[in-house]
């Protein structure tokens, strides 16, 4: 069986900016909901917006708090695209994430005393094969035995998170760190340059915006336009001569290896050593932003910036405005569905 | 490892744990048997569970009164069904995005509202949960008894709902028109059966019963909601819908092969057992993948599954 | 003593955008008789039936059912008023057993399925018409001939009054046929009404009692089946006196006059013939998806700088022709080669290289992308050669000139080449896939249905094309079920009937009853004198 390739995935060259007008479309209609829904429950939807608002922008240390978020929303939502734009549902971005951090964090710990010239690189390139492997697994699962890709990514995202607990909980665990689930940190000089004073802004983000240039360049790319013609009908990339299966393995890989990259950033950038929850709910995030920036490298960036927004904006109006920061999800959730049905809204007919 | 902790009360104990635990996946893979054989992927059962899992406490909460919160639990889980059906079956839309967004949309929702209600508390609002049933004569079987018929209402109901499903799906007409439009919508058109009206049942049921699923975890576990309580529990009932091969008796194996898991990672620890508790933990998935390869090669899914039906063929 | 009539249709007419696939028809079926309905491809038998089994709605006409005038808008409706319908793709619940899907959708007043009773009732009605069929064997476990007598137990047992067969011998062994021709005698003997649809001309003669042909969404000729003969049945099908051969004459082969002409004599030496063959096929078996035969021993070639056309009605075998001898479909027995190379193994890949261009037969599914637009519409195959991309990224602004050239050349109707092409209408993304074959002056180009949906004047274009590329010096293989087209293109005309070769005729010896008689099922060598 196959999942329905959706042909609305696919972006002409140009004209993304009037692609993106019923994204925004969604997003103004999920706040609308959205603050309906508080209204009727007694808080005030302008003060909880305002909060949300000033949480992600208020101050320069918030904005560029919203820019940290958004580095792991915008690779993440890169990889998905990549398998998206292929027919191939792989909702395992958490799993690869978490896969590139203990292969990365691994590699930092086992090899900590090569030269650093050494040493850096390999930290990258470990993150992205331990991405890579996980994804591709569920590729070569699909390519070769037809299971269904959301299932096997979804397994594996579990299993991931269990396999990160293990680890940091055995034999990644700091032997100084007081039975805390964590790994020993990784060796400072490692630690990503940060880019502005104060706040945790640091290159990792610089690596997001070129991934964004890089996938630009796939997508001009003939690999890039072979990904597409199998995401939009594998019966005429049959016809025209090209290998289903290896296209769909090789875009499982892809997608992994940049979903490691997160995973790099989020310990080398941020946590700096192993831990439990380093990834929590960016799988499905990574989904929505993908789509709602119509899987094109600048909407999805546009569209994370945004994302991150509502989550930096979210836990301040938590403070401030005593709205609870599941309003975000409540916010993802129709956006997802309007994304969805605005098909049906817009032209009347179903997609 | 204590080894002397091994008595027989405490092997009937876990396995008695196992049922128990096995209880909110067997409701929810149950019903989304019914929804994947009709050929609808649900992704949106954790969100369903979540919401329903509110339903049941607000329900049971606000009216002192445990049914009702059974009741509403299941009413949560159909008008979420619904909107599952309504963007799958008559917007035609992708299944997989639809799934995702509804479990996002649930799990935000079920926070939110929980929020809402009560604020943020140091100590939790909590209910009394269903009070264990023995089962007179039955329950004093050694071994079997305290198994399975030391049990809460809604463990019961459970597990008289396998046999139920079974009949419902294999031995009328309703199981078979829904059969038949997972597999051949086509041949179910010609031959009279509403294709569409028999897949919003479906996902009717499952919306249900995953309702009931999130539903038990707070009347009949834990008498408290907390957020994201489920997880994950959703899409391991999917797993165990395929692990099944999409039966409600085999499903009832399935759910006790997790339930046993989590039940066996408990005593394990209690033992000081030298396997690590989150490899154990992994081993259900492990399996679902491998089960899964094996089900995929020889095509079993339905034939029809996650492809919207359009008559005519046209598209 | 006259026969009853069942059904009446009366004035039937339907259209389908830039076609008219019924032309006010008037039909009636009688109670007690097998009514043979005879006709080309396209030529509205299908259409006229399922309008009658409520698939479709008429534009105009009106149907009336024992002398009621009835609207039939679902098969429900039809199977209401005892009318059944066999299609040709069968519409089964593999997996479920016989009786299961006999008695899916059918209420008998209790919610619980009584499998025991059911199967005793689908025997009873099985026994009544002699149909051998186990009612507990499951579907997915029957050969096609088995499955096809579930389709019609199903609708005998709801109490159809008259039950329409699409192409029922289509997929039959000769066996199988004749006991289908048995057990419909016996139907017709208890009253029932069977329609046969079909383009098999013995098979006419034989089983039917009445028979009536349709050409162009026309009905032609209706007769009792014992005052015809099979050549006035061919001749009716096909609808051209001998004399209208002359291509001159043909508004299609205006255009073509000096064109091919100089074709010469049919090559009658085989073995020169086969050394200078632009494509070679020897031997070829081909399995189709059900895992039948539908190519069966296949032999031919073609020369460069001719046209070989192939003759006979859709599902003959030519889809799986034309997919293994581009790689798109293995084969058990038999070798292709394209000139000098075997290429038996080849994958579509290799025959892309090696420069044989394909017109697939479905435009839309398999030859373009519609969402996309048409430059890269154009490049689908040849993306990764040299203007085209360099050390693999793509140089767009040369894919946007190629293309460009491309919609001049051939005449393509659209504002650019940056438009989806799913804007473009059918002729011209036919054009649009004929030029992207065309653009790279294959040696070798498979033209499947070509022309199939086009107005006269895409399909007008098209023919003169495939005529230049002929003069040019390619062979050109072109699949049809388009007489005309294949009238005024071909050099040589061979006819494709159950997978197998009837013969092949070199234009000035063909002429038109001959041709409806091998694509009937008559082998060339049985052609006898005419009557």
């Amino acid at each position: 069986m196959t999942a329905n390739a959706d042909s609305e995935n696919q972006v002409p060259w140009k004209n993304i900016w009037a692609r993106l007008y019923p994204a925004a479309f969604s997003l103004l209609l999920a706040l609308l909901i959205s603050g309906l829904l508080l209204l009727v429950s007694g808080r005030d939807p302008i003060a909880a917006y305002k909060g949300l608002l000033s949480g992600a922008f208020g101050t320069g240390n918030r904005f560029t708090e919203t820019l940290v978020k958004m580095t792991p929303f915008l690779i993440l939502a890169i990889s998905v695209s990549v398998s998206f734009r292929c027919g191939v549902w792989n909702i395992g971005a958490e799993g690869q994430l978490i896969l590139g951090a203990i292969a990365s964090t691994w590699a930092a710990l086992t090899f900590g005393a090569l030269p650093l010239g050494f040493l850096a690189p390999l930290t990258i390139i470990a993150a992205i094969i331990g991405g890579a492997i996980w994804s591709g697994i569920a590729g070569a699962l699909k390519a070769y035995f037809n299971a269904n890709e959301v299932i096997t990514t979804s397994m594996l995202n579990f299993i991931a998170v269990y396999f990160l607990a293990y680890l940091v909980n055995g034999p990644l665990m700091d032997p100084e760190g007081f039975n805390f689930p964590q790994s020993p940190l990784i060796r400072e000089s490692l630690e990503l340059p940060r880019l502005l004073q104060g706040g945790r802004l640091n290159i990792a983000f610089i690596v997001a915006l070129l991934l964004v240039a890089g996938a630009l360049f796939y997508w001009r790319s003939a690999q890039g336009f072979r990904t597409e013609i199998v995401g939009a009908s594998r019966r005429v990339a049959r016809h025209v001569g090209l290998n289903v299966k290896s296209n769909i393995i090789l875009v499982t890989v892809i997608s992994g290896g940049i979903a490691g990259i997160a995973g790099w950033g989020e310990i080398f950038g941020i946590h700096l050593r192993l831990i439990e929850a380093i990834s929590v709910g960016m799988g499905s995030l990574a989904v929505v932003v993908a789509l709602l920036g119509e899987l094109h490298p600048i909407g999805m960036a546009v569209s994370a910036f945004l994302f991150a927004a509502l989550v930096v904006g979210g836990n301040a109006m938590e403070r401030n405005a005593g709205v609870p920061f599941a309003l975000v999800d409540v916010i993802q959730g129709i956006i997802i569905l309007l994304i969805l049905a605005r098909s049906f809204i817009f032209r009347g007919r179903p997609s | 490892m204590n080894i002397d902790l091994i008595t027989v009360a405490f092997v009937t104990g876990v396995l008695a744990a196992s049922v128990r635990l096995a209880t909110p996946i067997l409701l929810t893979a149950v019903g989304e048997v019914f929804t994947e054989r009709a050929g609808i992927l649900n992704l949106g059962l954790e969100g369903t569970m979540l919401m329903g899992a509110l339903g049941g406490f607000l329900g049971a909460y606000w009216t002192g009164n445990l049914w009702i919160g059974v009741l509403a639990a299941m009413v949560t889980g159909v008008i979420f069904g619904l909107l599952m059906g309504f963007i799958s079956i008559t917007v035609k839309a992708n299944q997989v995005v639809a799934g995702l967004g509804i479990t996002i949309l649930g799990s935000g929702l079920s926070t939110l509202m929980f929020r809402l209600a009560f604020g943020l508390r140091s100590t939790p609002p909590t209910l009394d949960i269903f009070p264990t049933v023995p089962i007179p004569l039955l329950s004093d079987l050694p071994g079997l008894g305290p198994v399975l018929f030391e049990h809460n209402a809604l463990v019961y109901l459970a597990l008289i709902l396998v046999p139920i499903a079974a009949l419902l799906l294999y031995r009328t007409h309703f199981g078979l028109a829904i059969r038949a439009v997972g597999e051949s919508p086509d041949a179910a058109d010609t031959r009279g059966v509403n294709v569409s009206l028999t897949r919003y049942l479906s996902v009717i049921i499952g919306g249900a019963l995953a309702g009931l699923g999130g539903g038990y975890l707070v009347l009949g576990s834990l008498g408290l909601f907390w957020t994201q309580m489920t997880a994950g529990r959703g899409f391991i009932a999917i797993a165990v819908v395929v692990f099944s091969k999409w039966d409600p008796v085999r499903a009832l194996l399935g759910a006790l092969v997790f339930g046993f898991a989590s039940a066996l990672q408990i005593s394990l620890q209690t033992l000081r057992v030298p396997i690590a508790s989150e490899l154990l933990l992994m081993l259900p998935y492990i399996v679902t993948i491998l089960v899964l390869i094996s089900v995929s090669r020889r095509a079993e899914f339905p034939g029809a599954f996650v492809v919207p039906y359009y008559r005519g063929g046209e598209k | 003593m006259a026969p009853e009539i069942l059904v009446q249709m009366k004035g039937i007419t339907k259209r389908f955008p830039g076609v008219l696939a019924n032309d006010r028809i008037d039909l009636e079926f009688c109670a007690g008789q097998v009514h043979g309905l005879l006709g080309e491809n396209g030529a509205g038998k299908t259409t006229l039936m399922n309008i009658l089994f409520g698939l479709y709605t008429p534009d105009d006409g009106e149907i009336s059912v024992n002398g009621q005038s009835v609207v039939i808008n679902s098969p429900t409706a039809a199977i209401a008023l005892g009318i059944g319908m066999v299609h040709q793709h069968y519409r089964l619940v593999r997996p479920f057993t016989v009786t299961e899907n006999i008695i899916l959708g059918l209420d008998d007043g209790s919610p619980l399925l009584n499998l025991k009773t059911a199967a005793c009732g689908v025997a009873e009605v099985a026994e009544q018409y002699s149909i051998r069929i186990d009612p507990l064997a499951r579907v997915e476990e029957l050969s096609v001939g088995e499955q096809q007598r579930v389709e019609i137990l199903n609708s005998l047992y709801r109490d159809a009054k008259i039950l329409i067969l699409d192409e029922p011998t289509a997929v039959l062994t000769p066996q199988e046929a004749d006991e289908l021709a048995v057990a419909l005698r016996g139907m017709v003997e208890q009253g029932k009404t069977v329609v046969f649809i079909s383009h098999k001309l013995d098979e006419v003669i034989k089983v039917t009692d009445q028979v009536t042909v349709l050409r162009a969404g026309r009905k032609v000729f209706t007769s009792l089946t014992s005052d015809t003969s099979k050549n006035q049945l061919a001749r009716e099908m096909i609808g051209r006196k001998p004399s209208d051969l002359k291509r001159t004459e043909s508004a299609f082969t205006m255009a073509l006059v000096g064109a091919g002409e100089e074709g010469g004599p049919a090559h009658h030496d085989k073995e020169t013939a086969e050394t200078q063959a632009a494509l070679t096929v020897r031997d070829l078996h081909v399995r189709d998806d059900r895992g039948l035969l539908a190519v069966r021993g296949m032999n031919f070639n073609i020369q460069p700088g001719k046209i070989l056309g192939i003759a006979g009605v859709d599902g003959n075998g030519q889809r799986e022709l034309a997919e293994a001898i581009t790689g798109q479909r293995r084969f058990d027995r038999g070798q292709v080669w394209v000139a000098r190379e075997e290429s038996t193994d080849w994958a579509p890949r290799d025959y892309i290289e090696h420069n044989v261009a394909v017109i697939t037969e479905d435009r839309q599914a398999e030859g373009l992308i519609l969402n996309f637009d048409v430059s890269r519409n154009a490049v689908l195959k040849i993306f990764r050669r040299k203007p085209f991309a360099h050390r693999g990224l793509l140089n767009v602004s040369s894919i946007v000139t190629f293309a460009q050239e491309l919609i001049e050349t051939f005449d393509v109707m659209t504002p650019g080449p940056h438009v989806a092409a799913s804007t473009l209408s059918g002729g011209n993304q036919q054009k649009l896939v004929l030029a992207r074959e065309l653009s790279q002056s294959p040696a070798l180009i498979i033209a499947n249905k070509p022309t199939r949906g086009l107005d006269i004047g895409a399909a007008a274009y098209i023919h003169q094309k495939l005529a230049d590329e002929r003069a040019r010096g390619a062979a050109i293989l072109l699949i049809s079920g388009d007489l005309d087209e294949l009238l005024s293109l071909s050099d040589r005309i061979l006819v494709m009937f159950d997978g197998q070769n009837m013969g092949a005729l070199p234009l000035e010896e063909t002429d038109l009853e001959k041709i409806g008689l091998m694509m009937g099922g008559t082998p060339q060598s049985d052609l006898g004198d005419r009557r």
